[in-house]
């Protein structure tokens, strides 16, 4: 028998190491193919989306005629406010064309599809303002209106001279015409903080349609599940880790936490039809609801991970801790607990997100709904987080059903808003984790 | 111990929470899909309009919106049920035992159902009996009730082209599918003779009825469950698909969709209105009498619907699609003195 040295590969280590390298090459093989899931996934939306946060304006000077606004001529605002958008629409109209007219830029068309240019969303600003200070009356005011939606597609390529000619809603001319108004400056494309704080808007007018509600609604939701799941959560983790006896019930009730975070979302919703609005009476299409529904949800998630933090913290700390006389409570709160804190967070965190993009339930308790009051914390007649409003991910839901094309762009540009809601809350939980996190 | 105070402050909370007696000081509204983008409309010019806040509008469709409408009455229910379609007797009977005996029907108007494919595909004229001929499960030939065969429409109108049969119509849980069935497919299936075919032939009329209106499950008509957003996506994944549409949405996509004609007529809002294009159906909303004086701005959004500034000819309505109802009057006046159903 011949010995050989080490360093000479024989058949089976090079079996053993062809092995090695194929299934480094698999595992390398899946994560391309994530990489290139999410990279399709990314650029289809941003893609489509990154539009949503820009937006065309015309700055117009538009005259407001005390005769038309203001027939008794007292500024009474009650009297004033019987003149409705569909009235002011055709003072706007006169503000474009005479814009039009003072630049020399020649067009065919009439007045009525002149005014058509604008949103339908411009006279309600016009109307706004005028409302707020009933002492411009009389005068002729600058405003910053929005353009419709065919004519801000334009500016953002969607819309085309060969589209136009086929669209019923708009026409090459008018492309035309804001081209040349684009020209002189007066319609200009620029950053949309409205698709922020703005309220949904119907299907007349996408151009007007913002985030506002559902980034309201979601943030009442969040804050219902974090004062709500975390306390539970974490009441009920440390029962179970520290205090309660192992024994069969306890058992029964550890497979039911790890059951009920497997349930699908909508069950929840449904419950939170029956339990939340049937019986408790709150109100439909409240974030409380919504909320509520949601802690329910994000419960076993938190419990699990907390359940999972306290367990890494060794027993040498509880054992130290009760061998200078701590009492139980005493060696949980003061010792293991402020350990276990940077796991709690991260899974209090990761429960959190998974709340934020969660749609299913919603649609049962009323949040897929058109909602364009911003909806305030607390009123005495609804009570906390009573007030109608959307989600996020419902937005998105409600948007890519609309009929007009430019809803797609703002569907985009809501899955962007809530991706980047997403990616800040998980930097926050690596970043906790990172820096409170002890190794033993 | 901070956690144990918040435990003890969010327990407080939900038990305030839980005290306040609940009012709402806003119009809720839910039902049909196809009524929704125009009550969202209506919504949204009554809230910057009047001192009232917006009205909350919800979809889910027809079926769902009236169930919620007579799970009965008080403010965690809501006030209008849309509706693309009428409401049942068995549904205005849920609706009587749960305590909304109340009623007010408002019919806001027409809407048109079209038919449309992709804007470089063939164009086609059809008429009611083609689409019987080319969606039925089995034909009646020769006095036996056989399964269609056609995967060409040139076979089933010589004056077709060769384009495979390939639709997108509403599923079941639409009201659109009923009036297609009623309107086209049982329309075209009288037209033809084949329903009477069937009856010579020794069936009963319900029976016949419902063989004409059976539609073929072999994968050439596509059941489209979601809004018609789907059905145009899947007519731009297959131009050779043609979509059962509204007519609002196809006034929205004219640059992606060519429109077909139904029995020699172009869909439009003045056609259908002058009752030339055959297949239309009435939408309505339903108003709960007994929160009128509960809820805030019911009533004047209710009348503002249906004045003629919104719902008349020259409305946002029916620039949106909406074909205006020729008796908006009538209406008006149901709304304004509050004529419940059953006293007509």
């Amino acid at each position: 028998m011949t010995h050989k040295s080490l360093l000479t590969v024989d058949a089976l280590t090079r079996k053993r190491n062809t092995a090695e390298k194929r299934f480094k090459a698999y595992g390398l093989g899946a994560i391309i193919v994530a990489m290139i899931a999410l990279a399709l996934l990314l650029t289809s939306v941003v893609s489509t989306g990154s539009s949503a946060f820009k937006q065309t304006y015309a700055t117009i000077t538009v005259p407001l005629p005390a005769a038309k606004l203001d027939k008794s001529g007292t500024r009474d605002l009650a009297v004033m406010k019987k003149v409705t958008t569909i009235g002011y629409a055709s003072l706007l109209r006169d503000g474009m064309v005479a814009t039009v007219e003072e630049l020399g830029i020649a067009t065919d068309l009439n007045a009525k599809t002149i005014g058509k240019m604008l949103s339908k969303e411009a006279s309600a600003t016009v109307r706004n303002a005028v409302l707020a200070d009933p002492d411009i009356v009389g005068t002729d005011m600058e405003f910053k209106l929005l353009m419709n939606g065919r004519i801000d597609g334009y500016f953002k390529g969607r819309v085309t001279m060969e589209s136009a000619a086929l669209d019923g809603n708009t026409s090459p001319e008018e492309l035309q015409l804001a081209q040349a108004l684009a020209d002189v400056g007066v319609v200009d494309t620029t950053f949309n903080w409205a698709f922020l704080t703005a309220p949904d808007a119907s299907d007349q007018r996408p151009e007007a349609a913002g985030l506002g509600v559902a980034i309201l609604g979601s943030l009442y939701m969040m804050i219902v599940v974090l004062v709500l799941a975390l306390p539970i959560g974490v009441a009920a983790s440390i029962y179970l880790e520290e205090f309660a006896p192992k024994n069969r019930w306890t058992d029964i009730i550890e497979v039911n936490i790890s059951n009920l975070a497997a349930v699908p979302s909508i069950v929840y919703g449904i419950l939170g039809l029956a339990i939340f609005i049937n019986f408790m009476e709150f109100n439909q299409s409240s974030p409380l609801v919504g909320g509520l529904c949601l802690t329910l949800m994000t419960l076993p998630t938190i419990i699990i991970s907390t359940r999972a933090a306290l367990k890494s913290v060794p027993p040498s700390i509880r054992d130290a801790a009760l061998g200078v006389g701590a009492s139980k409570i005493q060696a949980v709160f003061h010792h293991v607990l402020p350990l276990a804190a940077s796991g709690i967070l991260t899974g209090t965190i990761i429960g959190l997100a998974q709340a934020l993009g969660e749609t299913a339930p919603l649609l049962l308790i009323g949040m897929v709904a058109f909602v364009r009051e911003y909806p305030a914390a607390y009123t005495p007649d609804a009570g906390l987080f009573g007030e109608a409003a959307t989600a996020l991910p419902v937005q998105v839901f409600n948007w890519t059903q609309r009929a007009d094309p430019s809803f797609v762009e703002r569907a985009s540009g809501a899955i962007i808003t809530l991706l980047i809601f997403l990616l800040i809350m998980n930097a926050i939980a690596i970043f906790l984790r990172r820096k409170f996190e002890r190794r033993w | 111990m901070s956690i144990l105070k918040l435990t003890v402050s969010s327990v407080a909370v939900a038990a305030i929470a839980a005290t306040t007696a609940y009012a709402r000081d806003n119009v809720q509204v839910a039902g049909s899909s196809t009524v929704l983008p125009y009550a969202a409309i209506v919504a949204e010019l009554f809230g910057e309009n009047f001192d009232y806040p917006t009205p909350v509008v919800e979809s889910g469709g027809s079926s769902a919106g009236l169930k919620r409408f007579c799970e009965g009455v008080g403010e965690n229910t809501i006030d209008i049920a849309n509706a693309s379609r009428q409401i049942k007797p068995t549904e205005a009977a849920a609706c009587a035992e749960a305590g909304v005996t109340d009623i007010i029907e408002v019919r806001i108007g027409y809407d048109g159902i079209v038919f449309a494919s992709d804007i470089n595909g063939n164009d086609f004229a059809f008429t009611p009996t083609d689409w019987y001929k080319a969606l039925a499960a089995e034909h009646f030939i020769d006095g036996a009730l056989v399964p269609n065969t056609f995967t060409s429409w040139n076979e089933v109108n010589a004056d077709f082209p060769d384009q495979p049969i390939q639709t997108f119509i509403p599923g079941t849980k639409h009201g659109t599918r009923e009036v297609f069935e009623e309107k086209v497919i049982l329309a075209g299936c009288a037209e033809g003779g084949f329903l009477d075919a069937m009856i010579a032939a020794g069936a009963d009329h319900d029976t016949a009825e419902g063989k004409c209106m059976a539609i073929r499950t072999d994968g050439r008509s596509v059941d489209v469950d979601g809004d018609y957003t789907e059905t145009l996506a899947r007519i731009e994944a297959d131009t050779n698909g043609i979509g059962v549409f509204g007519l609002a949405f196809y006034e929205n996509n004219t640059d992606k969709l060519q429109v077909a004609t139904m029995a020699g007529v172009v869909p439009t809002t003045e056609s259908i209105a002058a009752g030339d294009y055959p297949v239309s159906r009435p939408l309505y909303f339903y108003i709960k009498v007994a929160h009128i004086d509960v809820i805030p701005g019911l009533k004047d959004f209710a009348e503002f619907f249906v004045s003629d500034d919104v719902s008349g000819p020259d409305g946002p309505l029916a620039e949106y699609g909406l074909v205006s109802d020729p008796e908006l009057s009538d209406v008006q006046d149901t709304v304004m003195n509050e004529v419940k159903m059953g006293d007509m």
